[in-house]
């Protein structure tokens, strides 16, 4: 299966800009299906970036979290072709990682 | 058939004064060449500022804050994981070893602008998504909804290779084809439902102005961005999906997707649109 991240990190002088896209549902678990049944919650609990092996962006998050998640931030100190590894983990256990590099 | 046709251009002309003036000189006879430039006119007079190309991005190109949020969201765009499934989708074989791209022409790269287009076997429309289904009907598998998920994907893949391309609607020298046009057209000039809107009220009256929080797209190119992946619907759909809340947001009933009235629909506001390139996927509030 295709990686659930996709990420994008430039550098610009001291400086880099992240940019990345979640694939989640980011079930609340306070929604009903088209039968009336709650969909169970399902959602990201903690999401982090790291560079050179030092988390730069972690967040906790919640069920009031969007589906498809899109994050944007920046750090001091990134430098071209650094990598940058991203991952998640949700309510459920599950989890994805990635690596980007910085362009 | 004629006179049947006359009464059609009659209450056309009688709908048209109301809500689009330059178009109705043209509707006493069928004759889509001077519609195509009357309905470009009336926007690019309406919108002095925006070049024929801008109008495919829709509401971002009525207002500078949302071109603003538009430019960024397009660095990384919503649709990006339908268009990888897309592309996964129309590349992998069905069951019997064929693929998609037997079923069209150039194996299905950069044709959306041809679509729909007038079939004249059975003498009706038919649109990329009809096509699709049929490829799938005619190589043993099942068909797929036509208004979201796998459908949305693979028509933005297929859009995705056409981008740029100038939309390129073709009507045959045949008196179904002008009829099925004309059915379009009045299908976008006639008011319905309880809001008692036609097409045309929201998308040639009222482009740019808000109605609630949304900004209004333009009709014209409106179709060159299918599909998109809306935010209120945090995901895809396609033509016939738009065309189904826009008749329900109306408070109309909506029609089944794909029905003959779409698809008429659909080759009106694509043939009058001609010339603007097709920049779908794209991604609306």
């Amino acid at each position: 299966m295709a990686s659930s991240i996709r990420v994008r990190a430039t550098a610009n002088g001291d400086i880099t800009e992240v940019q990345a896209l979640i694939q989640h549902p980011m079930d609340s678990g306070f929604v009903k299906d088209a039968q009336g049944n709650l969909i169970p919650p399902h959602f990201i609990q903690e999401l982090t970036f790291e560079y050179d092996g030092k988390p730069v962006f972690v967040a906790d998050w919640g069920p009031a979290v969007s589906k498809d998640p899109y994050v944007k931030f920046s750090f001091k100190g990134g430098k071209k072709d650094g990598e940058l590894k991203v991952s998640w983990v949700d309510n459920k256990g599950a989890t994805d990682t990635t690596t980007a590099k910085i362009q | 058939m004629t006179s049947r046709l006359a009464i059609r251009a009659a209450t056309t002309l009688a709908l048209g004064v109301l809500a689009f003036t330059p178009a109705a000189r043209a509707a006493e006879t069928i004759d889509p060449v001077a519609d195509n430039a009357a309905f470009q006119k009336f926007f690019t007079d309406k919108f002095p500022k925006l070049q024929l190309k801008d109008f495919v991005n829709g509401p971002y190109s009525m207002n500078e804050d949302l071109h603003k949020q538009w430019e960024e969201k397009e660095e990384f765009p919503p649709y990006e994981f339908s268009l990888e499934d897309g592309k996964q989708m129309f590349t992998t074989p069905f069951k019997n070893g064929k693929s998609y791209a037997d079923c069209f022409p150039n194996q299905g790269i950069g044709i959306r602008q041809n679509y729909p287009y007038f079939d004249d076997k059975d003498g009706k429309v038919v649109t990329l998504e009809l096509a699709l289904n049929r490829c799938r009907e005619a190589n043993g598998e099942a068909p797929i909804s036509y208004v979201k998920d796998e459908m949305a994907a693979l028509t933005a893949y297929m859009a995705f290779t056409s981008r740029g391309k100038p939309m390129d609607i073709r009507i045959p020298n045949d008196p179904r084809a002008l009829a099925a046009y004309q059915m379009g057209k009045e299908y976008f000039y006639t008011r319905r439902g309880q809001l008692n809107f036609s097409c045309a009220t929201c998308h040639v009256q009222s482009p740019g102005q808000r109605i609630r929080a949304e900004v209004l797209a333009p009709a014209l190119g409106i179709l060159n961005a299918m599909p998109i992946y809306r935010s209120e619907w945090s995901g895809m759909g396609t033509t016939s999906r738009r065309f189904i809340t826009c008749n329900s947001q109306t408070r109309g009933v909506p029609l089944a997707p794909e029905s003959d009235e779409y698809r008429n629909l659909e080759y009106y506001l694509s043939y009058v649109s001609n010339g603007l390139p097709i920049s779908g996927p794209g991604a609306r509030p």
